[in-house]
């Protein structure tokens, strides 16, 4: 990789275009005020928190960079985002050069979560390459002594119009790097997009078959050193005793050293061994002794225990974050009701890259850093302060991520090279174990969702959400006091589900605390909730003996949540009647601005089901590529099957039981079953699309299966292999 | 410390390591082909997939010492290393990498299960690559790249 690229974000515009050898300035742009964001976006809907920075640069030798804010973990945005600037600047994608943001805040936001790349940076983003555009033309306007109307840009070139006269982007950029940054460039019609909402086969791919592509684990520095490291059984284990002779006689090893882990809510201490190759580290590593003190971790790290402490409080009144209507006075009087919980599992992010970092705490008190992670923009004050040195002697290089969904959001493993670097004053390169990812953590939460419902007149009318368990907020964030319902699923279930209970409906909150380490997880608690709502209210419309799909339409009035469900039974032939032995099942949820409905087709087979086909229909307003949006549904529903069908993450007495994905399965080939996606297309502000198709995925499963074999599962996950006792 | 030679896309390699080297890293951190990719340790992932004489073969579980002399081995490195594989092509066409790390390792698995079913069934496929995971999710893709390969050789 090259490191001399990115001296542009460590150094700022001007040292970067000296250091280029650039012979003058060229322009850089990028929204320099926070207001005149604001102005634009609080009238489409979307909202913008942050700065941007320099975000655009044109050299005068024409060469046309473009900074990333959004690292790419497979989501698409090394892609996306810069197509954001590119159509307004009229570049083509060819014609640029993109570089990833390194953390520091002048570039604003930098987290990849959230699914907010495409829909914080829509508006921003692309009045920034306008504005630049509007400055080129206006140079040239003035070098051919013609009104900027006599002008316009195409392929980073300015065009006079009537004449063959034409100049490129680099010839201009010294001149417009001398004008005012307009305040209100005007943005193109939709209309005229070559870039956004088109499919154009994506730069980054080629090397992603190639094996070229450089990931966090590929990071080689000169003078490294390799670190694996001994984590607790009992994550929170204290070090009584080390032996380490049998590590040090491996050939290679070099040193034993105490190490931590920085987690949010808990600190915990480890072992590493440094060896001159990752492979004697390992050994090292697996050749110590340690005794641990494990005082009180064996119930406190223990999901049984938990989920008992859970089910204790679904009887409990809970704190409540909304209600319309009394729900209590007529769920007790209501003839037709029901009422029962369901559950979700803990779960492990496991992508196939497993945590590592190369850091290198250098003796003149500068830091760099090589971390496939989420939140450059997170991570540099975080770690400046964890090592006690200014941002500014800080370089962080934000590598690819080989997968993350959520967990290289968490930056304990970064932590702990930072840690050994300054201890051992070489790089250190640290490499997690799939061991480590999976029994290690954090996770997504386990959650219940104890669920009441009841109709009038054959129409649900009262819907009561009661969520119960750990909180995100609470543990990692420590934003939530004890007395107030979890804001987030609060406003998840509050903003996004849109059904029309006309008599009651509320959600209530009961936070059942657990030391077991949690993180977002692939479109975090949506993922918990939809399970509860989309399968609750398939039984309360088996119960008022109504098809599940039309029951949900009859309570919906939003047209967008309308057509997502109308065109699912088009597409998926909701309506044709299921053959014997097979059944259909429908879920509905919006998260991240975006909607999505799924239908699963699954058939009986042996005593279990055989899951045929899944069809996903996604709302998610504009979009800047159409095979992203397809290719992110696609793994939602792979993702989503995964949590559906395969083991949870287990903790007994202290310890994970799953470490490998030998008993931590995903989905694998054999188990794919058809897949189609379709868009609906419209001119709504864009949403989210990396989490989106996820949460409707298992709900419509269960459906599927209680409409295949009579049996309603309310626990995930579901062994489908055998669903049917004697 | 013991001396070995292997053959690796056609080059031939000195390395001095421990017996118990496992391919894998042999390859990464002795040769620095950092292609293939180390995603479990224990041959359950796929993502260190290579070729052994042709055949796909999990590299975190073949020891340095336990390859013979005449063993050849083929890397993604060495796929596609002039002109583009079918396998490759067809993985772009249809844009089948999300994030790319289990790629290499599925990308053996394919371009092996070609050179010994021109034409492979689902069936085929889903043998060929059962042991390939990709978290991702882009086991639709993959299958849909492979028939496109196997309808378009060179």
């Amino acid at each position: 990789m090259s490191t001399n690229d990115d001296n542009f974000l460590r150094t700022g515009r001007r040292d970067f275009i000296k250091k280029a050898g650039l012979a003058t300035l060229g322009l850089v742009i990028g929204i320099d005020s926070f207001a005149k964001i604001r102005n634009i976006s609080g009238q489409n809907g979307t909202e913008d928190n942050f700065e941007i920075n320099p975000f655009i640069l044109i050299g005068i030798d024409n060469t046309i960079t473009i900074i990333n804010p959004r690292n790419d973990m497979g989501q698409g945005t090394i892609h996306s985002v810069p197509a954001m600037i590119a159509e307004e600047l009229e570049v083509s994608l060819t014609q640029i050069k993109v570089i990833q943001s390194d953390g520091q805040s002048k570039y604003g936001a930098q987290t990849s979560g959230n699914s907010s790349s495409i829909r914080r940076l829509w508006l921003p983003l692309r009045k920034a390459g306008a504005a630049t555009k509007e400055m080129l033309i206006k140079a040239a306007a003035r070098r051919w002594n013609v009104s900027e109307s006599e002008c316009y840009a195409r392929g980073a070139r300015v065009f006079k119009k009537g004449s063959d006269a034409s100049l490129p982007y680099g010839e201009l950029a010294e001149e417009a790097s001398k004008l005012e940054v307009p305040t209100d460039p005007v943005l193109k019609n939709p209309a005229d997009f070559n870039i956004i909402g088109k499919d154009i086969k994506r730069a980054e791919i080629p090397p992603r078959t190639t094996g070229k592509a450089i990931y966090g684990m590929d990071i080689d520095v000169a003078g490294m050193v390799y670190a694996s490291i001994l984590h607790s059984p009992m994550i929170f284990g204290k070090i009584v005793a080390i032996e380490e002779g049998d590590a040090l006689k491996i050939p290679g090893v070099l040193q034993v050293v105490k190490c931590e882990r920085k987690m949010i809510h808990r600190d915990a201490e480890s072992i590493a061994v440094i060896a001159t190759n990752w492979w004697a580290a390992f050994k090292g590593r697996n050749a110590l002794k340690v005794q641990w003190d494990n005082s009180n971790l064996s119930e406190a790290l223990d999901t049984d225990d938990y989920f008992k402490r859970c089910y204790a409080q679904v009887k409990v009144e809970g704190i409540n974050h909304h209600e319309t209507g009394d729900f209590n006075r007529k769920f007790n009087t209501a003839t037709s009701r029901l009422e029962c919980t369901y559950e979700t599992p803990f779960l492990s992010h496991a992508p196939i890259e497993p945590e590592n970092t190369t850091a290198h705490v250098k003796d003149d008190g500068s830091v760099e850093i090589w971390a496939p992670i989420q939140g450059p923009g997170e991570t540099l004050p975080d770690v400046a302060n964890y090592l006690g040195v200014p941002v500014e002697k800080i370089k962080i290089h934000t590598i690819l991520m080989g997968g993350s969904f959520g967990r290289k959001a968490y930056i304990d493993f970064v932590k702990e090279a930072c840690f050994l670097s300054r201890k051992l004053k070489v790089p250190v390169k640290v490499i997690w174990t799939r061991e480590d990812d999976i029994s290690q953590g954090p996770y997504r939460p386990g959650l219940l969702s104890h669920m009441q419902g009841f109709m009038e007149d054959g129409k649900i009318t009262g819907f009561h959400h009661h969520i119960i368990g750990e909180s995100i907020l609470r543990q990692v964030f420590k934003g939530l006091p004890d007395d107030e319902a979890d804001p987030w699923m609060g406003e998840e279930l509050r903003d996004n589900t849109l059904y029309e209970f006309k008599t009651s409906r509320k959600v209530s909150w009961t936070n059942v605390k657990t030391e077991i380490p949690i993180m977002w997880w692939r479109s975090v608690n949506a993922s918990n909730l939809a399970w509860g709502q989309e399968c609750f209210f398939d039984e309360l419309a088996h119960l008022a003996g109504k098809d599940p799909l039309v029951a949900r339409l009859e309570l919906l009035e939003d047209e967008r949540f309308k057509k997502v469900l109308k065109t699912l039974a088009e597409k998926s032939d909701y309506h044709t009647m299921a053959a014997p032995g097979m059944g259909k099942g429908v879920a509905i949820f919006k998260a991240f601005g975006t909607i999505c409905a799924c239908c699963v087709v699954v058939s009986t087979n042996n005593g279990g089901v055989k899951i045929d086909k899944v069809v996903s229909v996604i709302d998610c307003g504009m979009y800047v590529s159409a095979d992203t949006v397809r290719a992110q549904t696609e793994g939602n529903i792979v993702m989503g099957l995964s949590a559906a069908i395969k083991g949870g993450i287990v903790f007994k007495s202290g310890v994970c039981q799953q470490s490998n994905y030998n008993n931590y399965h995903v989905l694998r080939m054999n188990e794919m079953p058809a897949v189609e996606v379709f868009i609906i297309e419209n001119g709504e502000a864009p949403g989210g699309v990396g989490e989106a198709g996820l949460p409707p995925v298992a709900p419509a499963l269960g459906n599927a299966i209680f409409a295949a074999c009579g049996i309603r599962l309310r626990n995930l996950p579901i062994d489908i292999t055998t669903l049917i006792k004697g | 410390m013991n001396k070995y030679s292997i053959t690796v896309n056609h080059k031939l390699y000195e390395v001095e390591a421990e017996p118990d080297v496992p391919l894998l890293w042999i390859l990464r951190d002795y040769l620095g082909l950092k292609g293939t990719k180390f995603g479990c340790g224990i041959a359950a992932c796929g993502a260190c997939t290579v070729h052994l004489n042709s055949n796909p073969v999990r590299s975190c579980q073949l020891r340095i010492s336990t390859l013979p002399a005449s063993a050849k081995i083929t890397t993604i490195e060495g796929i596609g290393a002039d002109v583009p594989h079918p396998i490759q092509e067809a993985w772009i066409e249809l844009q089948v990498p999300q994030c790319g790390y289990c790629q290499s390792g599925q990308i053996m698995s394919a371009v092996a299960l070609l050179a010994k079913k021109p034409l492979p069934s689902d069936k085929d496929i889903d043998a060929a690559l059962v042991g390939n995971l990709c978290r991702c999710g882009t086991y639709d893709r993959i299958r849909k790249a492979i028939h496109l390969a196997a309808e378009n050789p060179k």
